[in-house]
């Protein structure tokens, strides 16, 4: 079952304020199998020829691990480019510039010190961890590597997000001028239907009972109407309906911080991190897969690229000279806290990323295209309760759920909520 | 109960139906609560005017509040992330508590850098993974807000940025003690045991610099007689390796063994295992106590025999004599002597018998009869002595002399309070003024610090690198969990280094020490690995010894028990130690969780009495809680103490417990009950706690004890089932009670039959627990280490008494006799019932019952819940709900265990429970658990069979894509049990303890409490089987 973009849970998001009418959830539909198609995360190029596709995914997956946050292969980012780093220099030199490019560059090797040189003066971190054959593999993972363009920057605020909320509003007001029109339609041809029945029994020569006559002469008063009891009674109850619905619909959202973005000490853009320059959630966030807190990065995690990096393209030195003052001088960031569960809600972030697999968008939606981050969720119980009831348990190739998931086996797959995912227990002690 | 008729009261209220009593057994709750909460001396207690007015405008403001946006919180991670800390992850380090010559080895679970609890180390092979109260409790010390932050210099603190900028101070302390030693007075080290080979070896130092020196070790719970004995027989002034585990008798004469004598954890493991039983272990050991106060020990005894103080040599020559006779003492006869002597005389060489006290003559006389009994090498092993006990009473008696003589030049106090904890502490306070240089190691400005001239406070346990041998051969290392929270603090072993003239730091001279120790491979890889394990041992834990045989010479001992030992007619003083609270002397005094750990058989909290007999009580016309004033050997003490009838305690015998009536202890330590130290005898020169001949009268006020038990009724049904050895034997199942339910249908049905509930799915997990009443002994640890875990509020005095303590956890202990009596209705308001009981009530049978949640699976709670705040999961929990729980109490009331606690107050963050310091101010705040919600007022709660946990070993598990092994999961009372007594597990796993011992080896045992009511709980108890 392919997972929901971010654009199809932004719309089911909208369902809460939107009215809820039947067409509106039908256009949901409708933009869901829209936006399906558009869901292809970019797969692994298929391998060069000759290359052994095992090798060329195992490449792949190390230096999506090891090697991304510094290199890209058609782009100089903090360390040089790699395409044809093969045929710059041997393998074998390669292999031991990998192991320890300090000792590489000590040694004098002209190619090793220029690169030195030509990137600030900063070694490349040594990986004695990998092994000659994994190296290899990623060196094969280069070769194969697809050429592609330079990412686009988006431009405009919040590209996406922006766009999915005019589209909404623009199907809906156009089904309400429809309806607007084809009713008033309707007024007209009634007003025009009375008025020709009543010249007809006018000019008709019959003479009408006088009760009748009444009636086809009755003059209508506007003024009457409104001032009567049953009318003024009708539109009292629909005033005071209106404004408890209205009550009870804001008061649902006290403490509900969706949308809360918050201006950071620091203007750290994910935009840029994330989305650009993609570096990997984990990188920076490393508790995601361990435990119950993400972390919000240390500021060591920040100079390990930040030692080279002393300029960046929207504030140049100015944002990036404050992480380096407070690394310096040994002063934590304050950086404003934007996802605040109550404190009687327990939540874990590894049971959901490293168990259940989730993906980072499904509760915190587009960040790589975030500059200021943004709640995307409510989080909300009900929230968290949904998801449950519609999620199926991740348990394939996990011997915990084995047996569960044998005994379900007949009935469908296993919901998280079957699991006794609504529990209070789960969140609540 | 079918098989045996024995009845249990929960306490002399119940036993004589105080009507006190009988008004408060039908209610759950004493009484509603007023608005006014305090301060209200005038006559209306009822809400006025304005009262009503701020209700009024607290629920706007409150409204009003709710309806604002959220306030800005931050997030402010670590500039430089340590590795091996992730946020939100506990981290464990191996690690050793030692206080006052008590050992235990244990793992330290810190969180973001903060210790949380303490837990036992199962590597260790003297305490195997027990814990005791104090243990679990000692992490709330390292936050005792009373503790020095900076050096103090006459009564000024020293305010310093850190320990380098003490140099000038270190130099007059060196000045002065130069001088001190130039005068040729002598220079004294006063201390506890030290289980420290490392910081002997710094004390070593500091001698050796100031050869006048001469360090003073002896033992508030003293066992300066065993020592002596030992060194009279075998030459060697130690303590033995006992080994309760290998024992088949056991005889003790007042050695709380189990609860306070020399190292308890390691004996309560040892002796549980000699007591549990299973299809494939029929059998037990017989243990006899004979002692004068009911003690923990005694309380698990198969036969218990309560006799005078004055009368303990002449018991134990009375067992000598019926052994091996010859012995020309005139000596009492008892039926209990002559059934030990018999079991002891076939059990030779698998026997033990101890003694509890000071006396040597009496010690000689232990040794002989097990030496006699071929018991050394087997049951005792000299070749491993332990060394939690070094102490000398001459040795300190000694010091307090040449103190009041004038000299000493100058004097160390080093983990110790002597002017608290000494019978002449008030001689050595005065004595200490004409000492010119007086030195205190002390955390806190206690009874001893206040009179010196420096305090240099030393770090907490759980701050500093240490290590230990309790006993030879074995050691463990103490490891700092944490950075010293106040930068002003310094080892007292860096401090001895530093005016020895050595700079080492404390750390780098401990590591120094072992790399003589570690050897046999790369140092830093040993280091670390015995760092992590936290033990290192160069002794096999077999005794290794041929028995010795004990040298003594009997007529010499005849002599002195013949003369010191004379039945008196008078009502005799005894003192003892709490099993909690211990010496009280040190930082435990402080420590608000043991104090309000109810006394295993008391039960009593906050405070401590003179315990009683009834049969004394009646004569004397006392009833409890009336204060009495103290006249020991006709000297008034000026000790005045209420007064608790306590069953068990020998006839015209009284008893207090020792380390209460502190003064300068901190804010819950201070005027706590009465400082009985005083009384202590000094007889000679060693100490006696038999404080002779005493005689009290009301003072005619009251002084009501705070006791958690009779809260709750027990109405005689068979909640304790319990057989003999002999019976069990015959039939495991001996002692249960089955019942069935009538139906007009289908006649006699198992409860189990009759049911309107459908039942719940548990497709996954079916947490469970066991509890082996033979093996738990009621020593309480369970208790703190949930109260740890969970975050549970200290409540005072004041709301013990009002009945509304918060203990998750709770161990009943039950009373029992043999009153020939059916139950009926009518039983308890028969003057025959009653009166039946009572004769039995001198020397009761007692049996310790943990009480918590029962996880029942058709919960009475669930379905009264009005807002469904407490339901069921598919794991066979009662979840409870705080933030949906509106208050209504019917589930408490609906309870039939009684588990559920309801928050009458916030006990957080209000000034009015300053006491409960763990919620109540910043330093102590660190101790909260992070996992568990800190509960408010208005809302009920109880045992969650810690979910917590059970989340996070789940998710482990899943994370390593496997499920979980039986034994990693376990709830904090299970896993602080010194006894193994709870067993935690999930009874869907068929490989699980839990399912062997409930289904298998002890199917016919286990018993649900209530088992009638069909709530089906998911904690199983195992009959209580006596081996009399």
């Amino acid at each position: 079952m392919p997972k929901l973009t971010d654009k199809t849970n932004f719309n089911m998001s909208l369902t809460n304020t939107i009215n809820r009418s039947a067409i509106t959830l039908l256009l949901l539909f409708l933009s869901l199998f829209v936006s399906l198609p558009s869901n292809g995360q970019d797969k692994p190029a298929a391998g060069a020829a000759g290359a052994d596709p095992e090798k060329v995914a195992e490449g792949a997956k190390l230096f999506e691990a090891n090697c991304k946050v510094c290199h890209a292969i058609d782009k100089v980012v903090v360390g040089p480019a790699l395409r044809d780093v093969e045929k710059r220099k041997p393998i074998g030199w390669i292999v031991n510039f990998v192991h320890n490019s300090s000792k590489v560059i000590a040694s004098g090797d002209p190619y090793a010190v220029e690169l030195f040189n030509k990137f600030g003066k900063a070694e490349m971190k040594s990986f004695p961890e990998l092994s000659d054959d994994q190296i290899k593999n990623i060196v094969e993972y280069i070769k194969s590597a697809p050429k592609v363009e330079d990412v686009k920057i988006p431009t405009g605020k919040d590209g996406e997000q922006t766009e999915a909320q005019s589209d909404e509003g623009g199907y809906s007001g156009i089904i309400l001028i429809l309806i607007i029109i084809v009713l008033v339609l309707v007024l007209v041809m009634l007003v025009v239907f009375l008025s020709v029945l009543k010249r007809y029994l006018k000019d008709k020569e019959e003479k009408l009972a006088e009760a009748d006559q009444e009636i086809v002469n009755q003059k209508f008063d506007v003024l009457k109407v409104i001032k009567s009891k049953g009318f003024l009674s009708i539109v009292g109850i629909i005033f005071v309906a209106l404004a408890l619905r209205a009550c009870w619909n804001n008061m649902l959202y006290v403490g509900v911080d969706q949308g809360y973005a918050p201006i950071q000490p620091i203007p750290f853009s994910h935009k840029l991190h994330a989305g650009q320059y993609k570096i990997d959630c984990n990188y920076c966030h490393t508790g995601v897969t361990k435990g119950k807190q993400a972390n919000i990065p240390s500021l060591n995690i920040c100079m390990n690229c930040h030692t080279h990096i002393k300029s960046g393209p929207r504030f140049g030195q100015d944002g990036i000279a404050k992480v380096v003052d407070a690394y310096n001088s040994n002063k934590p960031v304050k950086w404003v806290r934007v996802h605040n569960l109550p404190d009687l809600a327990y939540f874990n972030h590894a049971q959901h990323v490293q168990v259940g697999g989730i993906e980072c968008k499904t509760c915190h939606g587009q960040i790589d295209t975030m500059e200021v981050v943004r709640q995307h969720s409510p989080l909300t119980m009900g929230w968290c309760i949904n998801c449950h009831r519609e999620t199926a348990v991740n348990g394939k190739d996990n011997a915990y759920y084995d047996k569960l998931l044998e005994l379900h086996s007949k009935k469908g797959p296993l919901k998280v909520a079957e699991n006794g995912g609504l529990e209070c227990s789960k969140c609540h002690y | 109960m079918k098989d045996n008729n024995k009845k249990y009261w929960k306490g002399i209220e119940e036993l004589s139906n105080d009507p006190e009593f009988l008004k408060h057994a039908h209610n759950e709750f004493p009484e509603f609560l007023s608005v006014k909460e305090k301060g209200s001396n005038d006559a209306s207690d009822a809400p006025d005017r304005r009262d009503f007015l701020k209700l009024l405008g607290f629920s706007v403001a409150a409204v009003s509040l709710a309806a604002c946006e959220a306030p800005v919180k931050k997030v402010i991670p670590y500039v430089n992330k340590p590795d091996d800390v992730d946020p939100g992850i506990a981290n464990w380090y191996a690690s050793t508590y030692q206080e006052g010559g008590e050992y235990c080895s244990i793992l330290v679970k810190t969180r973001e850098g903060r210790p949380i609890k303490i837990e036992g180390n199962k590597l260790s092979p003297i305490t195997m993974g027990g814990t005791s109260a104090r243990v679990q409790a000692s992490v709330l010390s390292l936050y005792d807000t009373e503790r020095l932050e900076f050096f103090v210099e006459e009564g000024k603190a020293v305010k310093v940025k850190s320990v380098a900028e003490y140099a000038s101070l270190d130099k007059k302390i060196i000045d002065k003690l130069t001088a001190a030693q130039a005068s040729g007075k002598s220079i004294r080290i006063v201390s506890q045991s030290i289980l420290s080979p490392t910081t002997k070896k710094a004390i070593e130092e500091f001698k050796a610099k100031y050869p006048a020196t001469e360090h003073v070790v002896y033992d508030v719970l003293s066992a300066d007689g065993i020592l002596k004995a030992n060194e009279l027989s075998f030459g060697q002034r130690v303590i033995p390796s006992y080994n309760f585990s290998a024992a088949d008798v056991i005889v003790s004469f007042g050695a709380d063994f189990l609860g306070t004598w020399i190292s308890p954890i390691e004996y309560a493991k040892q002796y549980s295992k000699t007591r549990k039983l299973s299809a494939n272990k029929k059998t037990m050991s017989k243990h006899y106590q004979i002692e004068s106060n009911l003690s923990l020990t005694g309380c698990n005894a198969d036969t218990r025999l309560p006799i005078k103080p004055s009368e303990e040599g002449l018991y134990v020559a009375a067992l000598y004599n019926a052994l091996f006779g010859g012995l020309n003492v005139k000596t009492p006869s008892h039926e209990v002597i002559k059934k030990a002597a018999t079991d002891l005389s076939q059990a030779k060489g698998k026997s033990l018998v101890v003694s509890g006290s000071n006396d040597p003559y009496v010690q000689l006389l232990v040794n002989k009869i097990n030496s006699e009994l071929g018991n050394y090498g087997k049951t005792i092993d000299l070749s491993t002595p332990s060394y939690q006990k070094q102490g000398s009473d001459e040795a300190i008696l000694k010091f307090i002399n040449e103190a009041k003589s004038g000299q000493v030049g100058a004097v160390i106090f080093y983990g110790a309070n002597p002017v608290y904890d000494h019978p002449k502490g008030t001689e050595l306070k005065d004595a200490l003024k004409k000492i010119s240089l007086k030195i205190s190691f002390s955390d806190r400005m206690d009874e001893t610090s206040s009179e010196v001239d420096y305090v240099c406070p030393d770090l907490h346990f759980l701050e500093s690198w240490n290590d230990a041998e309790p006993k030879k051969g074995f050691f463990s290392l103490t490891q700092p969990t944490i950075t010293p929270i106040f930068k002003g603090n310094r080892a007292a072993q860096e401090s001895l280094l530093i005016w020895s003239g050595n700079n080492t730091d404390y750390y780098t001279y401990l590591v120094n020490n072992w790399k003589a120790r570690l050897t046999g491979g790369n140092f830093q890889e040993l280091w670390d690995k015995t760092l992590h394990g936290g033990v290192f041992q160069t002794q096999s834990s077999d005794a290794g010894e041929s028995g010795s045989v004990a040298n003594i010479n009997l007529s010499e001992v005849e002599e002195n028990i013949s003369r010191n030992y004379k039945s008196t007619s008078g009502i005799e003083l005894s003192l003892y130690y709490k099993v909690g609270l211990g010496s009280g002397s040190l930082s435990a005094g402080n420590n608000p969780w043991l104090h309000e750990l109810p006394d295993p058989v008391s039960k009593a909290t906050w405070d401590n009495y003179l315990a009683i007999p009834k049969k004394m009580a009646n004569e004397m016309d006392i009833s409890q809680g009336d204060v009495v004033a103290l006249t020991v050997d006709g000297k008034n003490t000026g000790i005045e103490v209420p007064v608790l009838i306590q069953p068990g305690q020998a006839n015209n015998t009284a008893s207090l417990a020792l380390g209460y009536g502190r003064t300068k202890a901190g804010k819950c330590g201070n005027e706590v009950g009465k400082n009985a130290y005083p009384l202590i005898k000094v007889k000679g020169n060693r100490l006696d706690l038999n404080a002779g001949v005493v005689t009290f009268a009301k003072t005619g006020e009251e002084n009501k004890i705070a006791q958690t038990q009779t809260h709750h009724t027990v109405m005689a049904r068979p909640i304790i089932q319990d057989a003999s050895l002999a019976e069990y034997q015959k039939d495991a199942g001996a002692g249960r009670y089955k019942p069935m339910i009538h139906t007009n249908l289908y006649g006699e049905k198992k409860p189990t039959e009759v049911t309107v509930w459908y039942e719940h799915e548990k497709p996954n997990h079916l947490w469970g627990m066991s509890i082996d009443l033979n093996s738990c002994i009621g020593c309480g640890a369970c208790v703190v280490a949930c109260q740890s875990e969970n975050n549970v509020p200290v409540v005072g005095k004041k709301e013990v008494l009002n009945r509304r303590e918060m203990h998750w956890i709770r161990i009943d202990r039950y009373y029992s006799s043999d009153a020939e009596t059916d139950i009926t209705g009518e039983y308890f308001e028969s003057e025959s019932g009653v009166k039946d009981l009572e004769i039995a009530a001198e020397n009761p049978t007692v049996t310790f019952q943990p009480m918590l949640c029962q996880q029942c699976n058709h919960a009475p709670c669930e379905s009264v819940c009005p807002v469904a705040a407490t339901t069921h999961s598919s794991e066979g929990l009662n979840q409870m709900t705080y933030n949906r729980c509106i208050g209504t109490r019917y589930c408490a009331n609906n309870c039939p265990y009684k588990v559920r606690r309801f928050n009458w107050f916030k006990y957080f963050e209000n000034e009015e429970f300053d006491k409960n310091v763990s919620m109540n101010n910043f330093l102590g705040r660190m101790v909260l658990n992070p996992d568990v919600t800190v509960r408010s007022r208005g809302v009920m709660e109880k045992c969650s069979f810690c979910v917590q946990r059970i989340q996070e070993g789940k998710l482990k598990a899943k994370m390593e894509k496997r499920r979980p092994v039986d034994g990693e999961i376990v709830t904090a009372c299970a896993s602080a049990c010194p006894t193994d007594a709870i067993i935690f597990g999930d009874r869907n796993d068929t490989d699980s303890r839990l399912h062997k011992d409930n289904a298998v080896e002890n199917a016919e045992r286990s018993y649900a409490v209530l088992e009638e009511l069909n709530v089906q709980p998911n904690i199983l108890y195992l009959t209580k089987i006596r081996n009399s």
